[in-house]
């Protein structure tokens, strides 16, 4: 036998035998290919969804610098001159520590990215010794360096909101107050011809609501009110998904608070130094009925309906914008509350259980909300059809429903299943994809997608202000304008009403009125 | 391979398909979604080696290159270990990667990850199960008996002389 081995037959076919095996991967793979793109294929005719991506406008930042007044600088109001891009020097030391020790920190980094909006604070006007020392801080804190870095001018302090409003150097003002404030500054503030930054609710009281709009259209002033999510990439994309018609007709919207820490139900720390010296407690109580000097009241102050717009105001008014955003529901015909202080039994008056529902007659459809301030149990948003459902949250998802009549067919098929979102849509990813695995899923609900593609995470917060000042500039309306604001508060009244007075509320189309 | 029984070549070839059929597909499902990306996987690090993973995921260029030699890495060492070729070296690369991922995700009880578990680990998990078998393949190599190396290195002098 020859030394060198010769292939034989056998030999070749030992070489090759697995070889098919290749065959069979391959063809799985190509099953799997075709299902996929038979189902995105067949979810593209019925959903037709542009695979947009909401672009943030770049609008105009140029121009003269804007002269912004802040007035209420406590926990609100500083995140939002943080979102204007004012922020205390010994805010950025912490971050700058945070980061130091721990390289994922990258709340200084985000920071310095923020877009420069062109904007000075001159301005700061708060009734709490601490809180006017940190707003000016802030405002001289244009370097973004910290303690040790260089600093601009400092605003001015002023002790009145009036006296602010009357300065002719400022261009437009942020007002963070409590809600008992929001109506009587906003008028005053529109009337002294300053554009308005208004935190949520927009009113506290009925008949400032109707003032506000009339003194912010006669004055011709750019309004927004603070319902930051306004700038939420998903609710683009889930109102162009309603738009279309994917779920069909929308029947009953829920959403809901919960919440389960003292933070979470307004039982706020007490700074230390707060005492009736540091605390200009006059001004404090201004609208409000007289009492006497409370720490307790003058930090927790949405715990009492004496200076709060309780649940309704609070939490349900973001609830009602994002829905509103979405399905421009406008005002509801009426609306029944029920709830009560079940868990807190701290002496407040506003409840920490609370359900209302608003029902639209004309839409056919009711807007329940439910919320609790002692559990934590997450309930979401969700928008019902009967072809499908809507979670809307940080991301969205669409789900058919089992017993569609427009899926029927892609159901029976099995091309649709009523388990998997048909749509899905995280912000940050460029692709609208119908068929993300579980592992994606997972990770995008833990927000770790979202740093990803362009690498940016962008507070809400920040573009709602950039959105305002946009809007000064170029001379339109704002995204979430007094208009919107009338329908949010005169909605969120009715909730706080029927509860208050037991009774269903109704609102008069015809004489633009609750009764 | 003089002292392999039948039914040990037979499965140990078996083992070899399963693993390359499971690296295989593996990595043409990741080649075939536009969106793929480790960055999420990478970010659920764990452990010791949590801040060498994070760090990978975070700059882009290293993220690319991570996802590129993932996914052809995947399909090379499938395809390698299905047809028997050149299977010492993609052994090599298969251990190689499935260290990587279990050292980004350590079965250890204190750890918790976003990604959902299919069972209970406790240091022990699918991932290095697969590693050990990869070695078990390594130190009892087939692809010299079923596979195209007995076709590339048959034409050296034979043992079959023998024969």
């Amino acid at each position: 036998m020859n030394k060198y081995n010769k292939m034989n037959r056998r030999d070749l076919l030992k070489s090759l035998a697995t070889v098919p095996v290749l065959g069979a991967v391959l063809y799985g793979w190509h099953k799997k290919k075709q299902a996929v793109e038979l189902m995105k294929k067949a979810m593209h005719s019925e959903i037709s969804l542009n695979a947009y991506n909401p672009v943030i406008e770049k609008e105009v930042a140029a121009g003269k610098k804007l002269r912004i007044g802040i007035i209420g600088a406590g926990s609100r109001g500083s995140a939002l001159l943080k979102g204007a891009g004012f922020v205390p020097p010994e805010t950025i030391d912490s971050w700058k520590e945070d980061a130091a020790k721990d390289k994922n920190n990258t709340r200084y980094e985000e920071y310095l990215e923020q877009e420069d909006l062109n904007v000075e604070l001159v301005a700061v006007c708060d009734i709490f010794e601490s809180y006017a020392e940190r707003a000016i801080k802030a405002g001289a804190n244009i370097f973004r360096e910290g303690s040790n870095g260089k600093m601009g001018n400092e605003p001015k302090r002023y002790r009145t909101y009036q006296e602010l409003l009357a300065d002719d150097n400022i261009d437009a003002v942020i007002i963070g107050t409590p809600d008992h404030w929001h109506g009587t500054i906003t008028i005053a503030a529109a009337k002294a011809g300053k554009h308005i930054y208004c935190e949520k609710p927009m009113t506290w009281t009925v008949p400032e609501t109707y003032e506000v709009v009339k003194a912010v259209q006669e004055n011709n002033v750019v309004f927004q009110l603070g319902h930051q999510n306004r700038q939420n990439e998903s609710y683009f994309k889930a109102k162009e998904a309603i738009e279309k018609g994917i779920i069909g007709k929308v029947n009953l919207i829920e959403v809901t608070t919960n919440r389960n820490s003292p933070g979470g139900a307004w039982v706020y720390d007490i700074h230390p130094d707060a005492n009736e010296q540091t605390i200009d407690w006059e001004q404090f109580i201004g609208p409000a009925p007289k009492h006497e000097f409370s720490l307790e009241r003058f930090f927790r102050w949405r715990c009492w309906w004496d200076y709060s717009t309780g649940l309704s105001g609070d939490l349900f008014t973001h609830d009602y914008d994002a829905m509103n955003q979405i399905l421009g529901l406008g005002i509801p015909h009426s609306a029944v509350s029920s709830g009560g202080v079940y868990h807190y039994k701290d002496g407040r008056t506003v409840p920490d259980v609370l359900q209302s529902v608003f029902e639209y007659p004309q839409k056919d459809l009711s807007l329940v909300y439910s919320a609790s301030l002692a559990s934590n149990k997450h309930r979401g948003r969700t928008i019902m059809a009967h072809d499908g459902y809507m979670d809307v949250g940080g991301e969205l998802k669409v789900f058919a429903d089992r017993g569609s009549t427009k899926y029927k067919q892609q159901i029976e098929d099995g091309l649709i299943d009523p388990e998997i979102p048909i749509y899905s849509y995280v912000p940050g990813q460029e692709h609208v994809d119908a068929i993300t695995s579980p592992t994606e899923k997972y990770f995008a609900q833990r927000g770790l997608l979202y740093s990803y593609h362009k690498g940016k995470r962008l507070s809400t917060t920040h573009l709602h202000i950039k959105d305002w000042i946009d809007a000064i500039r170029t001379g339109r309306k704002a995204t979430c304008n007094e208009n919107r604001g009338f329908e949010e508060a005169i909605t969120a009244h009715m909730g706080t009403i029927a509860y208050r007075e037991q009774r269903k509320v109704f609102w008069d189309a015809d004489k633009q009125e609750i009764v | 391979m003089e002292n392999k029984t039948k039914a040990q070549l037979f499965w140990l070839v078996i083992l070899r398909l399963a693993i390359g059929w499971h690296f295989l597909y593996e990595g043409l499902v990741k080649l075939s979604n536009p969106n793929w990306t480790s960055f999420g996987y990478l970010m659920d690090s764990k452990g010791l080696f949590e801040g060498m993973f994070h760090s990978m995921a975070e700059n882009e260029s290293v993220l690319n290159i991570v996802d590129f030699l993932n996914i052809w890495g995947l399909i090379a060492i499938g395809l390698s270990l299905i047809v028997g070729f050149l299977s010492r070296p993609a052994i090599i690369g298969g251990i190689t990667l499935l260290a990587f991922y279990y050292l980004s995700h350590p079965a250890f009880i204190s750890l918790k990850y976003a990604l959902p578990s299919t069972g209970s680990y406790f240091i022990i998990d699918k991932t290095i199960i697969e590693l050990f078998a990869l070695v078990v393949l390594f130190v009892f190599p087939t692809s010299k008996e079923i596979g195209i190396d007995k076709l590339v290195f048959t034409i050296k002098p034979s043992t079959r002389e023998n024969e």
